[in-house]
C-alpha cells in the first residue's frame, strides 16, 4: 500500500468494528498524504472524541486527541502558534456538528489553514448509536426509537456559508474522489472541509435494517449523485439523495494565520500606530 | 533603577506575562478581566506573539493548550462564569501535562451574579472545578505589584512542573491602581531543582518526534491505556509532582505573628483590610496577627499548622460563605479555635468591621 510511512503499524489492529467505514476514510487520508508527499515531521493530526477520534493514533506524526467537540479549537491554537505546520483535524459528525458546531463555523469564518475531514456516519458510535445532527430525518437511533424527527445539517453548506474556502463531499464507496478531495484540501491554503459519509454497520446499519457493510456501501453508490447530475435534477428527485463533489474552492480568500503574520511583519517594520 | 509607575492590577498581569515570555493569548471577553485581553491584543503582535479572541471560553482554553504544545508560552484570562466553562480543558491540560497560565479575576457568582463586583467565590472551583483527581497550583495576589510577581512565577512553575497554573485575582486587585516599581524578573525565578522522573520533558509539536498527546490515561509513550496498574501510577504521579513541591510553592506573609493570640488568615483583596485591622488592633494593645496566603493550592498546611499552635483563635474573613475556612480548620487540627467571617453582598470587607470581629472573639 502507498503511504505506509504515515502509519504507526505497531498500533494495529485498530479498534473500529468489523465493516466500519472509518478505516476506509483513514486509508483515503493516508493515500492523500502520500499523493501530496506530506512531510510527516511537519504535520499535526488533531481529533476530538468518538470512534473517528482514534484515527490520529494510527498516524505516524504529531497527534493530539482532545476533548469532545474541541478539536478545531485546539487546532486553531497549534496553527496560529506554528503556521508552518500542516494541521489536519479528523473528527466525527457529532463532534463537529453538535458539541463543536460553534468551533466549526468560526474556523470556517476565519479561513484558518486547517484541513478538516468529517467522518460522517450519521450516528454516535462510541456511545452506541444515539442520533447526531447528521442522522437523516426518519432514521432510527437508540435515542430516536420511533425515527428521527429533526432535520439533518447539510454540513457542507453550513461551512461554505460560514466562509470555508474549500468544501467537498464524498463517501467511502467513492474512494478515488475521497482521496483526491483530501489531497486537494491538504494543498489548499485556507480552511478546507471534506465530509466523507462512512458506514456504521454496528449501530446505524443494524438499527435501520440496512444489511451488511457491503450493502451499506452499495446504498452510498445508489444514493449518491454528483454535483453535475444534481444541478439537472429538481428538488423532488433529489429528495433522499446525497450530493457529492467539490462544492467550493477559492484560493483568493485571505488565510487567517498569513494575515496575522503580515500584521506582525508590518508592526516590526514600521511600528504602525493603532 | 526602574521608574515607579501608576499601574492597574490587570496591567501588571500583562507586564508580568510578557516579562515571563508570554507569546500566545486566546481569550473571550468577560469583565473584570477584559483589560488583560485588550492590552495583549496590542502588545503581542509587536513582539512576534499571537493574540486571538476565540468564539467562546472553551475554545480559548483549547487554543491555549494547542499553542503551548506547539511551543509558545500561552495564557488565557477570564472571570467566574468563563472559568467554569474552561474547566474541562483545564483538566485536559493537567492530564496532558501542558504548561499554561489561566488568570481568573473573580467576580460575584454563582451564574452571572453581579458583574464587576468583587468576590472570592472561586477558591474551591480553582481546586476542584474540573472532574477527577488532578494537580492544581493556585496563586492569589493581593496587590498590583504582587499580580506582576505572581504572574511571572506562575509561568515559571507551569514550565517547571508542566501544569496549568491559576492566578486567582479578584475584581478589587484587578482594577485598582497602585504606584509600583517592577522588580528585576531574575529575582522572581523560583530556581527549583529539576523534577527528575516525576515531570517528563515536554516534547513540542513540529520537532519531528511524532508525539502522541491524549486526555485519556496514557503510558509513558503517550498512548492510551486501560491497564489499571499504569492508570494508578499515572494519576498518582501527576498529583505527587505538585504535592512534593508544596513547600517551595507555598508563599505566605507573616505579620505580627511572634506573639499573636488572635490571627487573621486572609488572601486576595481582603488581606489588605485584614492587615489594616490587625494594625488597628495592635494600636489598641491587642495581640493580633495576620497570616496572608499568596498560595492557595496546594494549601499551605504547615504554615497554618504552626500559627495555630501559638494562637487561641484564627479568623478567616472571605468574600464567600466560607470556602477556605474549612481547609484552615483542617490544618489547625484542633490546636486553636477557627471561625469564619463572610461577606457575599458584593462589598469588600472593611478594616473596621474586621476590628469588630477581632474584638468579639
Amino acid at each position: 500500500m502507498q503511504g505506509l510511512c504515515y502509519v504507526r503499524r505497531e498500533r494495529l489492529p485498530h479498534l473500529w468494528c468489523a465493516g466500519c467505514g472509518h478505516g476506509i476514510v483513514l486509508g483515503a487520508v493516508i493515500r492523500a498524504m502520500d499523493r501530496i508527499g506530506l512531510d510527516q515531521d511537519r504535520a499535526v493530526a488533531v481529533s476530538g472524541i468518538g470512534c473517528s477520534s482514534r484515527a490520529v493514533g494510527y498516524l505516524d506524526m504529531d497527534a493530539l486527541h482532545t476533548t469532545h467537540g474541541r478539536a478545531l479549537a485546539f487546532a486553531t491554537g497549534i496553527k496560529l502558534a506554528r503556521p508552518d505546520l500542516t494541521v489536519i483535524v479528523l473528527a466525527g459528525d457529532g463532534d463537529l456538528a453538535a458539541i463543536g458546531g460553534n468551533h466549526l463555523i468560526h474556523a470556517a469564518r476565519r479561513n484558518i489553514g486547517i484541513t478538516c475531514v468529517c467522518f460522517n456516519n450519521g450516528i454516535y458510535g462510541m456511545t452506541s448509536g444515539q442520533y447526531s445532527p447528521l442522522t437523516p430525518t426518519g432514521a432510527r437511533a437508540s435515542t430516536a426509537p420511533y425515527g428521527h424527527l429533526e432535520r439533518e445539517f447539510d454540513l457542507c453548506r453550513v461551512v461554505q456559508a460560514a466562509g470555508a474556502s474549500y468544501v467537498a463531499r464524498s463517501t467511502t464507496y467513492h474512494i478515488h474522489q475521497t482521496i483526491e478531495y483530501v489531497a486537494r484540501a491538504l494543498r489548499h491554503h485556507g480552511f478546507a472541509f471534506v465530509e466523507v459519509l462512512s458506514q456504521c454497520p454496528t449501530y446505524f446499519g443494524r438499527g435501520n435494517r440496512m444489511g451488511d457493510p457491503v450493502k451499506m456501501l452499495q446504498w452510498y453508490r445508489e444514493r449518491a449523485v454528483t454535483l453535475a447530475q444534481a444541478q439537472r435534477m429538481d428538488p423532488e428527485e433529489l429528495r433522499g439523495r446525497v450530493v457529492i463533489g467539490e462544492f467550493h474552492r477559492d484560493e483568493g480568500v485571505p488565510e487567517y494565520t498569513r494575515s496575522y503574520l503580515d500584521l506582525v511583519a508590518r508592526l516590526a517594520a514600521g511600528g504602525e500606530s493603532r | 533603577m526602574p521608574e515607579p509607575r501608576l499601574m492597574q492590577g490587570n496591567e501588571a498581569c500583562v507586564q508580568g506575562a510578557l516579562q515571563a515570555g508570554l507569546r500566545f493569548f486566546a481569550g473571550y471577553p468577560i469583565t473584570p478581566s477584559t483589560e488583560i485581553a485588550e492590552m495583549l491584543a496590542e502588545r503581542l503582535p509587536r513582539v512576534g506573539g499571537r493574540f486571538i479572541q476565540m468564539e467562546d471560553e472553551i475554545a480559548s482554553m483549547a487554543a491555549v493548550v494547542g499553542a503551548s504544545l506547539a511551543g509558545m508560552r500561552a495564557m488565557t484570562a477570564t472571570s467566574g462564569p468563563g472559568f467554569s466553562l474552561k474547566q474541562e480543558n483545564l483538566g485536559y491540560a493537567a492530564v496532558t501535562e501542558t504548561p499554561c497560565v489561566v488568570v481568573n479575576v473573580q467576580r460575584v457568582g454563582p451564574s452571572t451574579g453581579m458583574p464587576t463586583s468583587p468576590a472570592q467565590g472561586d477558591v474551591m472551583q480553582a481546586r476542584w472545578g474540573t472532574h477527577g483527581d488532578h494537580p492544581v497550583v493556585v496563586f492569589c495576589p493581593c496587590s498590583v505589584l504582587e499580580t506582576y510577581t505572581l504572574t511571572v512565577r506562575a509561568f515559571a512553575v507551569a514550565d517547571e512542573l508542566r501544569v496549568p497554573v491559576v492566578l486567582l485575582s479578584d475584581e478589587v486587585v484587578g482594577h485598582m491602581r497602585e504606584r509600583v516599581v517592577l522588580p528585576d524578573p531574575g529575582i522572581l525565578d523560583p530556581g527549583q531543582q529539576p523534577c527528575g522522573g516525576e515531570v517528563p520533558p515536554l516534547v513540542r509539536f513540529g520537532e519531528g518526534r511524532r508525539v502522541m498527546v491524549t486526555g485519556l490515561y496514557h503510558d509513558d509513550a503517550g498512548f492510551w491505556t486501560e491497564n489499571p496498574e499504569v492508570a494508578d501510577k499515572f494519576i498518582r504521579r501527576l498529583c505527587a509532582k505538585v504535592e512534593k513541591r508544596r513547600r517551595e510553592l507555598t508563599l505566605v506573609e507573616r505579620w505580627y505573628l511572634e506573639d499573636a493570640d488572635v490571627v487573621l488568615v486572609a488572601y486576595g483583596s481582603v488581606a489588605r483590610s485584614a492587615l489594616r485591622a490587625v494594625r488597628m488592633a495592635r494600636e489598641m494593645g491587642k495581640r493580633a496577627g495576620l497570616l496572608r496566603l499568596a498560595t492557595l493550592w496546594p494549601f499551605p498546611r504547615e504554615e497554618v499548622e504552626s500559627v495555630a499552635a501559638g494562637a487561641s483563635v484564627m479568623i478567616v474573613p472571605e468574600m464567600n460563605l466560607g470556602q477556605l475556612v474549612g481547609e484552615v480548620e483542617r490544618a489547625a487540627g484542633g490546636r486553636c479555635r477557627v471561625v469564619g467571617y463572610s461577606r457575599v453582598d458584593s462589598q469588600l470587607i472593611r478594616p473596621d468591621e474586621l476590628l469588630d470581629v477581632l474584638e468579639g472573639v
